[in-house]
């Protein structure tokens, strides 16, 4: 179809195109297509983790005997969902296999309330809410009002599986037609000793300040608003223990009456809570915590999210930093692995990575510092970067622009047998896996899909 | 790294509701002055001040940054409270920096995208407006040339919805190249009073715009001390990179402004 024409015609694939073409041709199609799969519709949506969820999701999807049809990474706008609805109808606009069908959508946070009542879901999935790229989704609030408006406007009765520790999410409950799964942390051991800079959503939803008695990543954790009483609920999905390492996590999972320890394979509290969304969208298609958790344990990494690759006897490591928020995690991941890091960072400004690069102020790159072995900064703003990470009192070794001969430089400089760290804005990741994976004998990204 | 340069001084530096207001990383701003400080051989004292805090009696320097609009309706009527404290000190030449949402507080009045007026302190003879739902925000980034000499072109991204205009008596701080600046229409980027400087640009500000940053250090050194300090020029190369990379990209993406008359 469209999508194949578009991807043989070689740049870029064809993840976009197609949907522009169907939506022009035929209103009401995504209606039609979405009312289709016989498991339902879930979609996922959040500032942080829309691509990891979806793919444990869609692990749990499959092991439970369910055919997930999802969306790829980045194409999460309305435009990427019609491609994806197009592509897998026939000639006579009919999905194969409807009836196994589990619909399964990462969408964007901004894009959900015009697409939530096309696609009715049997399951929304809330992560968190987080400043993100002001420039293109306006100010945070915009976005908690919206989704609160769309579900207050209905569609169906579906089941919200919402983060308890995320305020903003958690008050999502208030708007609830249907049942609602909460997940979160309850291991406290975990929480920060020192509050993050990149705090926000610290208002609660009657305008009052929020008050956490502790934190467990920027404004998620414990929390309670003294003005109008709201406060965190305790989640029926939670982790009672986790531990956390450089390479991977083990936490102890309850899900109502059933218990499982759940080996992750994936470093950082911010891959736990993912895997508690999955493990709680899971139950909302009444599929059990131990099946859930096997199939998480044996899934791979989500495209570009800690993908690690084997380049020329080093070990590289793919990390995606969109925010302050999610870069916090990621300094905090690194961290944990205690040795001297060789960090290769990009920073893009298209308009998938944010225009506006300030953000990088608001990360806490200080604690990354004394860690750092050697560090290249990269990308289209590599001087933005370096100036970052001077005023953190650390210059890195080299500023390379071009993605290329920036890899081929920090290759050159980790040791033989040592590991890589690449940390990148989208469309950075993108363009850095492309070449990493291409380096490791893989192929690239359009032609696997 | 500049342990043999002799201290010059001391600066009191005010930030103020930095925890409210920091949405687009003004943070950097202060992080930018303790570095550059620190070249200069200039000690810097931070005093934050945030709401219910009081104001310590001398400032040298304050900085504030921006906010959503529920943010700024958190603080508006408190800092209006501050107003004639803070207007006395602009009056006596404390050097400020005001972003954004600050700068916007910083005038007469705000009235906000849902048509509640906000009361400013009135240091800037400013007043803003935001159209509210159907207009455009004004985001992007921008190359302006300011009208303070030894600052000269100034780099940063901008994202506001309300329009700024200035009063007869007031100086922008710069004349928009690229970019919209205060309100898309009279080419005007922010105001000048004495020390006190308003402006629309994140980026954040001040570490790349170091002309900008020595000059508000210089100001405040000269309010601390009564007389002129004048720190030593010392090149920072990334910070001239990151200026040039900023500008490069306004030339390139944001609108060159086209000299609108003014309405
Ligand atoms: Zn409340």
């Amino acid at each position: 179809m469209a999508g194949e024409a578009t991807r043989r015609l070689g740049r870029g694939g064809g993840t976009a195109l197609p949907g522009l073409v169907a939506r022009t041709l035929a209103p009401g199609l995504v209606e039609s297509l979405a009312a289709q799969p016989g498991q339902g519709v879930v979609t996922v949506t959040g500032t942080n983790g829309k691509t990891t969820t979806t793919h444990l999701v869609a692990a749990i999807a499959t092991a439970a005997g369910m055919t997930p049809l999802t969306n790829r990474t980045g194409s999460n706008l309305e435009r990427g969902l019609v491609t994806t609805l197009v592509d897998a109808a026939g000639a006579d606009g009919r999905i194969a296999d409807a009836a196994r069908t589990l619909g399964l959508f990462e969408v964007d946070e901004a894009a959900l309330p015009a697409l939530f009542p096309r696609l009715r879901p049997r399951v929304a999935v809330f992560l968190n809410l987080f400043r993100d790229q002001l420039d293109r989704y306006g100010e945070i609030d915009s976005v908690a009002a919206g989704w609160a408006r769309m579900l207050d406007a209905g569609a169906g009765t579906p089941t919200l599986v919402l983060n308890a520790d995320d305020p903003s999410v958690a008050a999502l409950a208030d708007h609830a037609r249907g049942p609602v799964v909460l997940f979160g942390v309850e291991d406290r051991s975990v929480a920060l000793t020192l509050a993050e800079h990149a705090t926000d959503a610290r208002f609660c939803a009657c305008g009052a300040r929020v008050k956490h008695e502790a934190v467990t990543m920027g404004h998620v954790g414990w929390w309670r608003c003294d003005a109008c009483g709201r406060a965190r609920q305790a989640p029926q999905v939670f982790a009672r223990r986790v531990t956390l390492s450089a390479e991977s996590s083990e936490v102890e999972v309850v899900s109502g009456e059933e218990q499982a320890t759940l080996v992750l394979p994936a470093a950082g509290l911010y891959s736990v809570y993912n895997a508690l969304a999955a493990v709680a969208a899971g139950r909302a298609l009444g599929i059990p915590l131990a099946a859930s958790v096997d199939a998480i344990a044996a899934a791979g990494p989500a495209f570009g999210r800690q993908e690690r690759f084997e380049v020329g006897g080093r070990a590289v490591r793919i990390w995606l930093a969109k925010n302050p928020a999610g870069l916090n995690e990621i300094v905090r991941a690194l961290l944990a692995a205690g040795r001297p890091l060789h960090v290769l960072a990009f920073l893009n400004d298209g308009i998938q990575d944010g225009q506006d690069v300030s953000w990088i102020y608001d990360a806490d790159l200080e604690r990354l510092t004394a860690r750092l072995e050697r560090l290249t900064c990269a990308g289209a703003r590599a001087d933005d970067l370096a100036l970052r990470f001077h005023i953190a009192g650390r210059t890195p070794e080299a500023t390379i622009g071009e993605t290329g001969p920036a890899l081929e430089a920090a290759l050159a400089a980790t040791p033989e047998g040592g590991t890589l760290d690449i940390v990148a804005t989208y469309t950075a990741m993108i363009e850095v896996r492309e070449v990493v994976a291409a380096r490791a004998g893989e192929r690239s990204y359009w032609e696997t899909a | 790294m500049t342990s043999e340069r002799p201290s010059l001084g001391t600066i009191r530096v005010v930030s103020l509701y930095d925890d409210v207001m920091s949405v687009y990383a003004d943070r950097g701003n202060l992080l930018a002055l303790q570095h550059r400080a620190a070249v200069l051989g200039v000690g810097v004292e931070v005093t934050r001040v945030s709401l219910g805090d009081a104001l310590p009696v001398e400032a040298d320097l304050l900085l504030i940054g921006g906010g959503q609009d529920r943010e700024q309706r958190r603080i508006a009527q408190e800092l209006a409270t501050r107003g004639p404290k803070l207007r006395a000190w602009a009056a006596d030449d404390v050097a400020m920096l005001a972003v954004c949402g600050g700068f916007q507080l910083f005038g007469h009045w705000y009235r906000d995208g849902q048509g509640e007026l906000l009361p400013g302190i009135g240091l800037f003879d400013v007043t803003t407006v935001a159209p509210g739902p159907g207009w455009a925000r004004c985001i992007g980034d921008v190359l302006a040339i300011s009208t303070l000499d030894d600052v000269g072109e100034v780099v940063g991204f901008e994202n506001h919805g309300g329009r700024t205009y200035l009063g007869p008596a007031a100086r922008p701080f710069a004349r928009v190249e690229h970019g919209f600046g205060n309100n898309g229409a009279d080419g005007t980027e922010g105001c000048v009073y004495r020390e006190a400087i308003g402006t629309y640009l994140h980026g954040s500000v001040l570490p790349k715009n170091l002309a900008l940053l020595d000059h508000l250090i210089e100001a405040a050194l000269r309010h601390r001390y009564g007389r002129d300090v004048r720190i030593a020029w010392e090149q920072d190369l990334y910070a001239a990179r990151a200026h040039h990379a900023a500008a490069e990209v306004a030339r390139r993406r944001a609108p060159r402004f086209e000299g609108v008359a003014r309405p």
